[in-house]
Parts: C-alpha cells; sequence; structure tokens
C-alpha cells in the first residue's frame, strides 16, 4: 500500500499509540492493582497505601485461603462442573446442530423442529418458572441443577449448524453410497472437519461454566455446594469472610482487603491460564457466525 | 370401482414402502435429536408453561395445576406501583445508554486499532482489552467495591487532586455512570472483533487510490473505514434492539445496593427479590412476563430490521 510517510502521518502515528496505549492501561491498572493488593500486609492495605506495587510483601493472604479447607471444595465442584457441563454443552450441541444442518427435503420434519429451538431461543418463561421448574424437579443442591438447566446452548447450535452446512454434500453423499449411515457420516466426517469449531465451543462453555454464580447462588442453598463463583460472591460481595474459614488471629497482621484481593486471584488463575488458548480461538469463533450480513 | 379401490391399496402401500425406506435411512437423525427435545422440554418449554403462574396466587404446595386464579390482578396490581414504573424506566434508561456507548466506544476503538501499523502494540492492546470479556462480574465486582470505596484507589488518587472522597456505589447520582463505564470496561474491547473483522475485508485499492488522490490518513478514515463498516454497524444497531430491556442483570446485581434503587433497580434484579428473596412468586412472575414478552416482540423486529437493512439472517 503506498503510504505517505510525512510528518503529519508520524503525528497521527504517536496520537494513534498514546490513545490506545491509554485505553490499554485503562483496562489494565485494576487487575495490576488487585494484584498488589492480594501481596500486602495489613497495615498498607488498611490504610489504602498500596497502588500498583505491593507494599510489605507477604503471601500471607494466600497461605491462609488455602490453608483452610473451603475454597478447595467450592473449586471442585466448579472443576466437576465444568467438566460434566462442558461435556453436555458439546454432546448435545453436536445431536442438535447436525439433524439440523440437513435440508427439509433430505430430513422431514427438520423445519419443525427448528421453530421449537428458535422458540426456546425468542422467548423465555423468566426467572421464577425457571426456578419453580428446577425445584419442582427436586435439583436443588444437587450439581445436576447447575449442568442440566444450560446443557444445551442454543446460539451454539445454531453457529455448529451453520459450520456444519458449509461442509461439501459430495462428501457425505459418496459416503452414504457406500453405504455410511448418518452415525458413520458425522463421526467420521463431520466432526473431523469441525475440530476447530468444536474446540472453540468447548473453550467457550468451559468458561461459561466457570464463570457462572447466579444458578449457583439460588439453586444452592448449603454454603458447602456453591461453585467457586458463588463462594467468591459471598466473600467479595457479600463481604463475608466468615465461608473461607480463616483463623481470626490470624488476621491481626492481614487485612479483610488483601484476603479478599487473593481470594479473586485464585478463582480467577484458571481463566487467565487459558486466556492465550481462548484468544488464539476466539476470533474465530467469532466469524463462525457472527459476520454474514 | 373396485379397480379403483385396488389402486388406492397399492398406492398407499407403495407410500408405506417409501416410509419405510425413508426411515430406515434417516432414523439416526431423529434419534439425535431425542435428548436435546427432553432439554429443551423440561428446561425450556416446561418452564414456559409455568409462566401461567402471573396469573394465579401461586402457592408451592399446590404447584402450577392447583393454585388459584387470579386473573390479570397481578398486573393490575404491577400497573398502579409506582416501584414498578421505576424499575422499567431504569432498565430501559440503562440499557439504551449501554449500547449507544458501547457501539461509539467499539466502533472508535476498532478504527484507532486499525491504524496501529506496529503488529506486536496492536496485538498486545487486543489482548489486554479483550480479556475482562472473561472475567466475571463477580470478579469485576469485587475489584470495583474495592477501587471505588471512599478508601479505594480512586478516591485516593482523586483526594491527591483535592477531590473530597465520593460514595460512587452509594450515590444516586454516580451510579448510572459506574454502569455504565464499568460495563464499557468489560465488553468495548470485545465488540470490537467484528468491526475489525469488516475493517479487514476492505478492499485496500480503495485506500490506495485514496492516498493517489492526496487524501491523508484521517480522511481516509472518514471517507474510507467508516463506510466500509457502515454496513455492519447497522447491522449490531438493529440487533442490539432486541436488548432495549435488557440493562445487565448480573452486573447490576453485583454492584447495587439499597442505597440506589431509586436509579439502579431494573426488572430483572426486581423479579429476584420479589420472587426469590420475598417469596412473592405469581407477582414476580409477572413482571418476568411481561419482559419476556416485550423482549420477544423487540428481537423479532431487530431481526426483521436486520434482515432489512442489512441482509442478516440467523441461518
Amino acid at each position: 500500500m503506498v503510504i505517505a510517510r510525512n510528518w503529519s502521518s508520524r503525528l497521527f502515528d504517536i496520537a494513534i499509540y498514546l490513545v490506545l496505549g491509554f485505553i490499554g492501561l485503562l483496562c489494565l491498572l485494576p487487575l495490576i492493582h488487585l494484584v498488589a493488593v492480594s501481596l500486602s500486609n495489613r497495615s498498607a492495605s488498611v490504610g489504602g497505601f498500596v497502588a500498583l506495587w505491593p507494599i510489605g510483601l507477604t503471601w500471607g493472604n494466600y497461605e491462609e485461603i488455602l490453608a483452610a479447607g473451603p475454597v478447595y471444595r467450592a473449586l471442585l465442584v466448579t472443576v466437576e462442573r465444568v467438566v460434566l457441563g462442558t461435556t453436555l454443552n458439546m454432546v448435545l450441541t453436536v445431536l442438535a446442530a447436525y439433524p439440523l444442518s440437513k435440508t427439509a427435503q433430505e430430513f422431514r420434519g427438520r423445519n419443525w423442529f427448528m421453530w421449537i429451538l428458535l422458540v426456546a431461543l425468542l422467548f423465555n418463561g423468566g426467572l421464577i418458572p425457571w426456578f419453580l421448574t428446577i425445584r419442582s424437579l427436586g435439583l436443588l443442591n444437587s450439581l445436576w441443577a447447575l449442568v442440566l438447566h444450560d446443557a444445551l446452548p442454543i446460539w451454539n447450535v445454531i453457529l455448529l449448524m451453520n459450520f456444519f452446512r458449509e461442509v461439501p454434500r459430495e462428501l457425505e453423499e459418496a459416503a452414504i453410497i457406500d453405504g455410511a449411515s448418518y452415525w458413520d457420516t458425522l463421526f467420521h466426517i463431520y466432526l473431523p472437519l469441525s475440530v476447530p469449531a468444536l474446540a472453540t465451543l468447548t473453550l467457550f462453555a468451559a468458561v461459561n461454566h466457570w464463570n457462572s454464580w447466579f444458578d449457583g447462588m439460588v439453586l444452592m442453598t448449603k454454603n458447602e455446594n456453591y461453585p467457586i463463583m458463588t463462594f467468591l460472591r459471598t466473600v467479595v460481595i457479600d463481604l463475608n469472610l466468615q465461608i473461607l474459614s480463616v483463623n481470626p488471629q490470624d488476621l491481626y497482621n492481614l487485612s479483610d482487603r488483601s484476603i479478599r484481593a487473593a481470594n479473586i486471584i485464585v478463582a480467577t488463575l484458571p481463566i487467565l491460564l487459558v486466556y492465550p488458548f481462548l484468544q488464539r480461538y476466539f476470533i474465530h469463533g467469532i466469524r463462525l457466525g457472527a459476520v454474514k450480513g | 370401482m373396485a379397480l379403483a379401490e385396488q389402486g388406492t391399496r397399492v398406492a398407499q402401500g407403495a407410500r408405506r414402502r417409501n416410509w419405510r425406506v425413508y426411515f430406515a435411512r434417516t432414523w439416526p437423525l431423529y434419534a439425535m435429536l431425542v435428548l436435546p427435545l427432553i432439554q429443551l422440554a423440561l428446561f425450556h418449554y416446561y418452564p414456559m408453561y409455568g409462566v401461567i403462574v402471573a396469573f394465579q396466587n401461586f402457592n408451592p404446595g399446590l404447584g402450577f395445576t392447583r393454585s388459584p386464579w387470579v386473573g390479570l390482578n397481578n398486573f393490575r396490581y404491577l400497573l398502579t406501583n409506582p416501584d414498578f414504573k421505576n424499575v422499567l424506566w431504569n432498565s430501559f434508561f440503562i440499557a439504551i445508554a449501554k449500547l449507544i456507548t458501547l457501539q461509539v466506544i467499539s466502533v472508535s476503538l476498532a478504527l484507532l486499532l486499525n491504524e496501529a501499523r506496529s503488529m506486536l502494540f496492536k496485538r498486545t492492546v487486543q489482548t489486554v482489552v479483550y480479556l475482562p470479556h472473561f472475567l466475571s462480574w463477580i470478579v469485576l465486582g469485587g475489584i470495583l467495591i474495592d477501587l471505588l470505596s471512599t478508601n479505594g484507589l480512586l478516591n485516593r488518587s482523586l483526594g491527591i487532586l483535592g477531590v473530597p472522597p465520593i460514595l460512587f456505589l452509594g450515590s444516586n447520582t454516580w451510579f448510572r455512570p459506574v454502569i455504565i463505564t464499568t460495563n464499557l470496561w468489560k465488553e468495548a474491547g470485545w465488540a470490537t472483533i467484528i468491526y475489525l473483522a469488516a475493517l479487514t475485508s476492505i478492499d485496500p485499492g480503495l485506500h490506495e487510490a485514496a492516498a493517489i488522490d492526496g487524501a491523508n490518513r484521517w480522511q481516509r478514515i472518514r471517507h474510507v473505514n467508516i463506510p466500509g463498516i457502515s454496513s455492519v454497524i447497522i447491522l449490531i444497531a438493529c440487533l442490539n434492539l432486541g436488548s432495549v430491556l435488557q440493562a445487565g442483570f448480573e452486573q447490576i446485581l453485583t454492584l447495587y445496593n439499597p442505597v440506589v434503587y431509586r436509579t439502579g433497580d431494573i426488572l430483572d434484579t426486581y423479579v429476584y427479590r420479589a420472587g426469590l428473596i420475598s417469596a412473592r412468586y405469581s407477582l414476580a412472575a409477572a413482571v418476568g412476563l411481561f419482559q419476556s414478552a416485550i423482549g420477544f416482540v423487540l428481537i423479532v423486529i431487530a431481526y426483521r430490521l436486520a434482515a432489512r437493512f442489512a441482509g442478516y439472517r440467523i441461518f
């Protein structure tokens, strides 16, 4: 491309870098501050002297949280939820997306099924009937409540269905002439060709399950069944540190504030660890279904 | 006569045979849909049937089917209730303010990112601004509650400039601006992706032609890039119409408190408190149904507009 490299263009570049750098910092500073607070001692933290660098560096806040049991229990609930929930999400997404990717000529009744799906996407009964339904199914306080109510992510079904439709028809037709069933073509043609799309949806489903907290808050009535984000909510939003069962004597040289910060980091670390993978896949994910106009 | 009857029977037989041949091949497609349909039935359609509690005086002991009917009483009560008008207005105001600010900021940010010549710098900024999208409102809320407290980093920084401490989350003046700004923090970066994708698909020839004609970079943004992504901007604006009553339940439930109910209480939080805290299930379900019904109409209109002005189809 022809680009005039004159002084006004250079000035423009500098302005762009300054503005973008400023916006980037604005996004990042609260997170750096959080890390700094989580590593600071009581006097610095209570006094509010910590800005972007820890004062009176200590690992005590992390040790305190990790020495007591409850946070592990919450992490375990979340890990179970992520594994079970993501598996269910992907199995049901594939099972729904594949038949619906066929035409109505090939798969009679396809349009009826599509409407059943779309109505569920466009209209919902609202929070109260949703809650009453799950309660009447006897699922309160069960891990199944957390994974079943959202087991079929409808939007993902539509994305994957659109993706399956891009697969050349000839591949499947040739296989069917050779006697393959629809199960065979799904497992041996469609799924292998969709690995990037499936990886994207899996990562997103897993992050979604990790981050969910509202369902845990209303469907779990006992603290010990809370997933980590619901647990964290009790600590950092309700400001109830008792759930952590920290030793009160240790709070002599640690502050509530730093313990909360450390708990946020503990709950967020797994997301930060998968973030590089997410980033590689999510551009792909957005293009999977979004820009069609 | 007999011949015609026989003909019909043959045709029926053929049709039955056709169906048998058809199902022998396609039964897996129906079998695959069984589990998804059960999930939809239990967790989408049964709750839809459950909206009848909005027309009942729901009694948990009696369930959906035997609770006494009260007709439109719950809705009548709502329409005369000043709290309801307040939460309706708050939902609408906050949602619209969020949609407009998010779109303006994310389009601008995408245009800026597109101008960054250093790939490394651009990637770094993208990595940073996308990150908050993947953090839950509990994480961001926990950070914000501390950051915005009277002893928090923001108030201490303002203190250096001589500004007296501000109770950001406990003030009806500040609550909405905080909600709108923190929503930008979480979502503005992420929302640029679709615009960046649209910007890469602009024909480079247009930029070359503009440069040869003496257009500077600002003029090229103004006359090449913005028109180039205008169809995507219009598409997103149309689709956004579907969420003008979605003010952000998780965000507000995390950040609000009784002091700011006047400016910050929205339909979803009202439903949550009335239904799940005070156990006034029918009243809360009536609010929820009101919101779902309007939301449904809005989404249908949004998709219609998107199809009309941007040729958008979801499948």
